[in-house]
């Protein structure tokens, strides 16, 4: 029974504090009246990177800075911005990492060109395929 | 089809597991540095997070004085290892001013009474909504910010005893 206090501890331990005590903010968890800028803001922050669950949308995640950049995100569109001055804003300030949303950067060429490459490795070997039924 | 080819798809895996291998072994930097270092700090305008400090806007980071911008919150556990690090800096002639992230004022004044406090003046952040135009991912980060309000450096987690001679000769340069 010496393992009994141990597990009790264990129990009755608290996680440490990693989030603030201050509610979420404003537009965080709440849609915005006009149905069309909700939308908007919708399409962009399910492409928007979480800063601290990293891998997660900001749509999607429950941390507290992501429900911080979905009320800036739906404050902006709000006030009429277009949801690619918000990304190009954040883009600014993060990187190209922030957005989920593919570049026309070099680095990005080898994801656009691998489905063309991909067709043609495949219309190649159904070519060789009809080729040795037929000569067969 | 030749025999070459039909070792591809086991290349291709071997490749694929060395690389999952490699990236177990050796995890991504999951830290985002701030695009804005070397450029100036946004224009930006806090109340004050204490009513016996003066908030914090970006002109008061363009004095002609070097300084740290720190950004804590009293929530933030490793800020409290950070403070006594931030102590040591103050009492170097480091002038400190901070942004407290969605915070109250009793917190940060409990805090402060508690860890020491090395700012001069202190704006609040309660929707990060400054945070995030700083290109900062977290607390704590400190931002080393010359004369003129440009960002030089971005340390990303809290400083440590061991960045004090560091950031110190970073402001000393800027000077």
């Amino acid at each position: 029974m010496r393992w009994l206090p141990t597990l009790a501890a264990l129990l009755l331990a608290v996680p440490a504090m990693a989030d603030s005590d201050l509610p979420p903010a404003y537009w965080a968890n709440r849609q915005l009246p006009d149905a069309r800028q909700e939308a908007k803001a919708q399409g962009l922050m399910n492409e928007l990177r979480c800063l601290v669950c990293q891998g997660q949308s900001i749509a999607d995640s429950d941390a507290e800075l992501a429900g911080d950049m979905r009320d800036l995100v739906r404050r902006r569109i709000a006030a009429g911005e277009k949801p690619g001055a918000i990304r190009a804003w954040l883009i600014q300030r993060y990187g190209a990492w922030i957005s989920y949303k593919p570049t026309t950067e070099p680095a990005a060429w080898p994801l656009w060109l691998a489905p063309i490459a991909l067709l043609l490795v495949g219309a190649l070997l159904i070519r060789r395929r009809i080729n040795l039924k037929a000569g067969r | 089809m030749t025999r070459g080819w039909r070792i591809i798809p086991l290349i291709l895996l071997i490749w694929l597991v060395v690389g999952l291998a490699w990236r177990l072994v050796k995890p991504a930097d999951p830290a985002i540095p701030s695009q804005l270092v070397n450029r100036e700090v946004p224009a930006f305008v806090l109340e004050p997070a204490l009513p016996s400090k003066p908030g914090l806007s970006s002109a008061d980071l363009a004095t002609g004085e070097p300084r740290l911008l720190n950004i804590f919150a009293s929530w933030c556990v490793p800020c409290v290892a950070e403070a006594e690090v931030l102590g040591q800096l103050r009492n170097k002639g480091v002038r400190i001013d901070a942004i407290a992230v969605r915070d109250r004022p009793e917190a940060i004044a409990a805090f402060l009474a508690r860890h020491g406090d090395p700012y001069q003046r202190i704006g609040s952040d309660p929707r990060s909504s400054v945070q995030i135009s700083l290109g900062s991912s977290g607390v704590p980060e400190t931002f080393v910010v010359d004369g003129k309000g440009v960002i030089r450096h971005q340390y990303i987690g809290p400083l440590t005893a061991a960045n004090v001679p560091g950031v110190v000769d970073q402001l000393k340069a800027l000077r």
